[in-house]
């Protein structure tokens, strides 16, 4: 089974974000960049297929040199080797341009499944795992929380609203996961040491045009001071009142 | 040259989506500035009662997929329908809520179309024909404008946040679409049907954190709820202990709500679960802490003991209830 994961690097989600005096990108300095929580769910469920199926895993990541560390902390934890698209400034480019990149890459490659993450938590997208299958014409189940595997299809399970749907697909496919899947391992010592040896194919590339532009970003407002209502239970009456009478949402 | 608003109208199970009404209402308020017609693209099996029911926003026509096989969500085909709506009406801009389905269609659909999407957009404004929106990013502590270059402008909108305005019924035209091609069968959908609404549909989310104290005391937050006809939610930290479902779970590993009220429940108001929460109109923190950081971002707070405190609010609720 050759298992192919985009894992993208993101700033941690404790960052406190600042923008540049350009008001277009965040001030860099003092962030630390982690593997985007959903994809270590992508990650950790291709690494159990490989062990339960044989096959190879390979990480391809999109991002700029910084992304290095990350990729090896993905061979760590068991990936065989990695594909590293360097491109600078692309942190919150549109999606188009990112799936058109992978694609592209993916495209040269022999796999029989595709993993990425649900979504990227910078910038929120959603959009990569169902492009990319799109530009590969292949089928996609986004957002899975189960995933059930022969060697020629697997049935993935995603969760909707009030419930969940079980989708039969068979290979070559695109998953994308949520949290749930699995518990993602963490690397060992040994993982550690092997991921050194293991091999990062570096490409430089470069963004096409994009379909949005980007005008600003900025701080949200202040949220307004909020009011402390009381102490203990006697509280209680005051605030149904207030919900009830003033803010007038029950 | 492209011109209206196509938006696809969500439902399940031949229910219609509440969240539906924002976006038709959101397409008729871009309509206005830009001109052209008001579609909606309809897809389903059982489907041709709900037309009555969303004309009454005022739609010019109506694009529908009626067919047996549609019966069950299939991402791949769905969007292909919606290509070939898209492909009919020819519109500037298509809107499509930012629902599990709506997540799964708008990128398909763009790519197939060629067409940019902003995703889960809180704010939107058209200038001189082109839609600018506004989206959180990095969970919300940014704020993001984007101006689109492509034709068509697809988005998708957050549930809840865009207000409904309700107009006369107007009977739109009816335009049948075929079912299209099997792409990606359903086999088998599961509903675990609720009594209570689904939290990133529900006005009003009662949730708890690991302040609960264990899986026995949600009856708490779940009598609230069920008074206040609320959803009910979690923190990540109740859920990876195994207290409740991951369905619950808000936050940026969870769900993005924006009910009008959100009562939090012994959570700390860690940064990862305000990523979820913070478009909530009104926020109710009861923390034993004072200085539990969920105070910073609350409307109105109750420094006290949870356990002495909801019980108070359920019976508050029920007295007010008469
Ligand atoms: C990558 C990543 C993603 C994450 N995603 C999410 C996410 O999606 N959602 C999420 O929620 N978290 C998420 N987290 C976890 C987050 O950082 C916090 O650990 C978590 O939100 C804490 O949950 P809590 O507030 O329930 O628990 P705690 O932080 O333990 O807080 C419990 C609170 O209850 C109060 N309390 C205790 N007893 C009582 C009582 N009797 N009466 C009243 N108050 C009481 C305490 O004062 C305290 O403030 C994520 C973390 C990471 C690293």
């Amino acid at each position: 089974m050759n298992i192919i994961v985009c894992m993208k690097s993101v700033p941690s989600s404790e960052t406190k974000v600042k923008v540049n005096s350009n008001g277009k990108s965040i001030d860099e300095t003092d962030i630390v960049y982690e593997i985007n929580p959903y994809d270590e769910y992508a990650l950790e469920e291709a690494i159990k297929i490989k062990e339960a199926h044989g096959g190879k895993v390979v990480i391809i990541t999109l991002g700029a040199p910084t992304a290095t560390q990350n990729i090896r902390k993905g061979l760590a934890m068991g990936a065989d080797e990695a594909v590293h698209l360097i491109c600078e400034n692309i942190e919150l480019a549109d999606s188009a341009i990112v799936a058109d990149l992978l694609a592209a890459a993916i495209k040269e490659m022999e796999f029989d499944i595709i993993f990425c993450g649900k979504k990227a938590i910078d910038c929120d997208n959603h959009q990569v795992p169902n492009r990319i299958a799109q530009l590969l014409g292949i089928p996609a189940v986004t957002a899975i929380s189960g995933l059930e595997l022969t060697p020629e299809s697997a049935k993935a399970t995603r969760n909707i609203e009030g419930g969940s749907e079980t989708i039969p697909v068979d290979f070559p496919a695109l998953f994308s996961a949520e949290k749930g899947l699995n518990e993602p391992r963490y690397a060992s010592l040994p993982g550690i040491m092997a991921a050194k040896k293991k091999p990062i194919d570096e490409r430089q590339v470069s963004a096409g045009e994009q379909l949005l532009e980007l005008i600003s970003l900025e701080l949200p407002p202040p949220k307004p001071e909020g009011r402390i209502v009381g102490e203990g239970p006697e509280a209680a009456v005051e605030l149904i009142r207030i919900l009830r009478e003033e803010a007038k949402v029950i | 040259m492209a011109k209206g608003v196509l938006v696809f109208v969500e439902q399940r199970e031949g229910v219609l989506k509440s969240t539906a009404f924002e976006a038709v209402t959101l397409g008729k308020e871009i309509k206005s500035t830009i001109g052209g017609d008001l579609a909606a693209v309809l897809i389903g099996s059982d489907v041709a009662g709900i037309i009555p029911e969303i004309s009454e926003q005022g739609l010019d026509k109506v694009y529908i997929a009626n067919d047996e096989e549609l019966k069950f969500y299939d991402g791949g085909r769905y969007a292909g329908i919606i290509e070939e709506a898209a492909n009919k009406a020819d519109p500037a801009v298509i809107i499509i809520v930012a629902s599990s389905m709506g997540k799964d269609i708008a990128p398909r659909l763009a790519s197939a179309l060629g067409a940019g999407v902003a995703t889960d957009c809180t704010a939107v404004e058209v200038d001189g024909g082109r839609i600018i929106v506004t989206r959180p990013v990095y969970a919300g502590k940014a704020l993001v404008k984007l101006k689109f270059k492509s034709d068509p402008q697809v988005l998708t909108i957050r549930p809840n946040v865009f207000p409904v305005s309700r107009q006369e019924p107007n009977p739109p035209e009816v335009i049948k679409l075929e079912a299209g091609d099997r792409k990606e069968p359903v086999e088998r959908v599961e509903h675990v049907k609720s009594e209570r609404p689904e939290l990133t549909e529900a006005s009003i989310i009662v949730s708890g954190g690991r302040g609960m104290g264990g899986p026995e005391n949600f009856h708490l937050t779940e009598e609230l709820a069920d008074e206040l006809g609320a959803a009910v939610g979690a923190s990540r930290a109740v859920v990876d202990a195994g207290w409740r479902p991951h369905s619950e779970q808000v936050g940026q590993t969870g769900k993005t709500v924006s009910p009008n009220l959100y009562i939090a429940c012994g959570i700390s108001g860690a940064i990862q679960h305000l990523a979820g929460m913070l478009s909530s109109k009104n926020i109710v923190a009861i923390n034993k802490d004072p200085d539990a950081p969920i105070f910073k971002v609350a409307t109105y707070g109750i420094v006290g003991d949870l356990f002495e405190v909801i019980p108070r609010m359920v019976e508050e609720v029920r007295k007010i209830k008469g």
